[in-house]
């Protein structure tokens, strides 16, 4: 998996951590409040020379104004430091730029020096023990080195967590909605997908399935008129057979891309089917109202494909299937009493359903079992 | 036999009448949607309906619609649902308002289907074998006292099966199909009953409760 940013390199092994390019980027944006610092620090300081303590403060006020544009798009481009993900979305009002400016200028620069000087100051004073004049000797010299050594892979974690932390910090600031249309586009996309197995479902359903449900009748019709035990007799058999396997592909098929039962009767009926279609008894305990289709749907899904795991994979006697509805919030237990021990992968599509609906979804799964999924979606 | 048809695949409805022909029925009426099989089944007093469950105008189920609306009007008539699927949730709301539900599949083996019509017609009550098997995964409790044989007898039952055909199908002689059934009965907690077609609602309504 590709890392996106600084904070989500924090997550890696320490060794690979300290060796990739992320505590250096991170460094780089945090140094780079030198730089307005630096301006900062002298302008006060000019401003000072000629003005009484009201007048510095409305001076700075109005310059920092001025320069709001400049911070911005100065903020903007050490974004790229340590995050990958371009900034979307609209542009912030001037004002709140202009606020977001004054926030950076009185605290955020002045801490993100202040956080390298703490994580390093330590660390190169220990390093720089052999070169100091303070009489230790070679020996305790090299042990301050080998600490100081080691110290310097520990600061590389504040600096890299605060420059993430500053940047994701920063992006919300001037792309308040980044994240919101990230999620929105993602559950468009999920109700795009509905719309198309609907339609894919609905022309399966008109097209192929009645043309082999005609075909099969003629086929039995043309077997009639033939001799039994004739070869022509055997040759249409099996092209009936073929027909009839070929239905059943069919509307298999079908099923898996959106259950008629589910658009017809709602979530309670298309999960009773679905746990009727297990191989393993699952007992079903749901009662809940028509809701939205996208939440029907994923739902559902969610269900199904949960049960199919119990089938593949929990050596399960029993499983069930329960759910409430209190006009806020749809809440779904799948459970089994297998050998537990169920992962649920990141990248699953169980867990991005769920995701798209703003819903939680918990999983308890010790080795021995049981295995329990929960899922709480928000309806209202 | 005169035989209404509501189908509303064009392909499909028109091998259907040619098939009911050949087998000697009259198809008085063969439709498209739901309203047009009321109509017709209102005016011309078939002696069976057969219809689709899914049709427009919304696609969902207006043939079980239609068939409630039907056997409400007219308690004694006998429908056949055909649908793609079987799905248990239609399966119990169709055995309140029809006596067949058959997988569309079982047209093609024709003269099973034909026999079907004949027995629904004649007030019997046949129920998919796919329906019958998906009804018995479900093994409730009182189910699990039945012994495997037990089991298959119960399936063909539920399919309206009479006690010789059963005991062809599973080459045990009728005598001790009989005993059977007498001991699914009586494990199940049913009356014992002469009656087929109610001997099957009732293990159904069992099965489904």
């Amino acid at each position: 998996m590709t890392v996106r940013g600084a904070l989500e390199a924090l997550t890696y092994n320490p060794l690979r951590f300290t060796r990739s390019r992320w505590p250096w980027r991170s460094l780089a944006y945090l140094l780079a409040s030198a730089v307005p610092a630096a301006l900062a620090a002298g302008a006060v300081w000019l401003i000072s020379r000629w003005l009484d303590p009201l007048g510095v403060a409305l001076a700075c006020l109005t310059l920092i104004v001025l320069l709001t544009p400049a911070v911005t798009a100065f903020e903007r481009w050490r974004i790229g430091l340590v995050d990958r993900d371009p900034l979307r979305g609209r542009t912030v009002p001037f004002w709140w730029q202009v606020s977001n400016a004054f926030v950076i200028s009185y605290a955020l620069w002045w801490i993100d020096l202040g956080v390298v000087l703490l994580s390093l100051g330590l660390p190169a004073m220990l390093l720089t023990a052999p070169l100091q004049p303070s009489g230790t000797g070679p020996v305790s010299s090299s042990l301050l080195f080998g600490a100081g050594l080691v110290l310097i892979s520990i600061a590389a974690y504040p600096i890299t967590a605060w420059a993430g932390a500053r940047a994701a910090m920063t992006r919300s600031i001037l792309c308040p909605d980044d994240a919101g249309e990230v999620r929105r586009s993602r559950a468009r996309l999920v109700d795009a997908f509905e719309v198309e197995r609907r339609r894919i479902e609905r022309d399966l359903h008109d097209g192929a399935q009645q043309r082999l449900v005609a075909l099969s009748m003629n086929l039995g019709v043309a077997k009639l008129t033939l001799e039994p035990g004739s070869e022509a007799h055997k040759a249409v058999e099996a092209a009936h057979e073929q027909a009839r396997l070929a239905l059943q592909e069919v509307r298999e098929l079908i099923r898996g891309v959106h259950p008629q039962v589910l658009a017809g009767r709602g979530l309670s009926a298309a999960v009773q089917d679905a746990a009727g279609r297990s191989p393993i008894p699952i007992e079903v305990e749901l009662t809940v109202p028509r809701l939205p289709e996208a939440i029907e749907a994923n739902a559902y899904y969610v269900v199904a494909e949960a049960l199919a795991n119990i089938a593949k994979h929990s050596k399960a006697k029993r499983g069930w299937v329960t759910g409430t509805y209190d006009g806020r919030t749809l809440r779904l237990e799948v459970g089994d009493d297998g050998v537990g021990g169920a992962i649920l992968k990141d990248r699953s599509g169980v867990a991005d359903r769920v995701a798209t609906l703003d819903g939680v979804l918990r999983l308890s799964s010790p080795a021995g079992g049981p295995t329990r999924l929960a899922v709480e979606i928000p309806c209202a | 036999m005169r035989v209404i048809l509501a189908e509303d695949s064009v392909l499909l409805r028109e091998g259907l009448v040619g098939l009911l022909e050949r087998f000697g029925h009259t198809v008085v009426a063969a439709v498209g949607d739901a309203p047009a099989l009321i109509e017709a089944a209102t005016e011309q007093a078939p002696d069976i309906v057969i219809t689709d469950v899914r049709m427009p105008p919304s696609f969902s189920d207006e043939g079980l619609r239609a068939a409630l609306a039907l056997r409400a009007e007219q308690p004694g008539l006998p429908v056949l649902v055909l649908s793609q699927y079987v799905e248990q949730t239609y399966a119990t709301e169709f055995l309140s308002s029809a006596t067949g539900y058959l997988l569309k599949d079982r047209v093609g083996e024709v003269a099973e289907f034909i026999e079907a019509i004949g027995k629904v017609a004649g007030g019997g009550t046949v129920v998919d074998p796919e329906v019958v098997r998906q009804l018995l995964t479900k093994r409730r409790a009182p189910l699990q006292r039945l012994t495997p044989r037990e089991r298959e007898v119960l399936a063909l039952m539920a399919e309206g099966r009479s006690n010789s055909a059963i005991s062809r199908a599973l080459t045990i002689t009728e005598a001790a199909v009989a005993k059977h059934i007498a001991n699914i009965l009586s494990k199940l907690d049913l009356p014992p009953d002469q009656d087929d077609h109610r001997r099957v609602l009732a293990v159904l309504a069992f099965l489904n409760t």
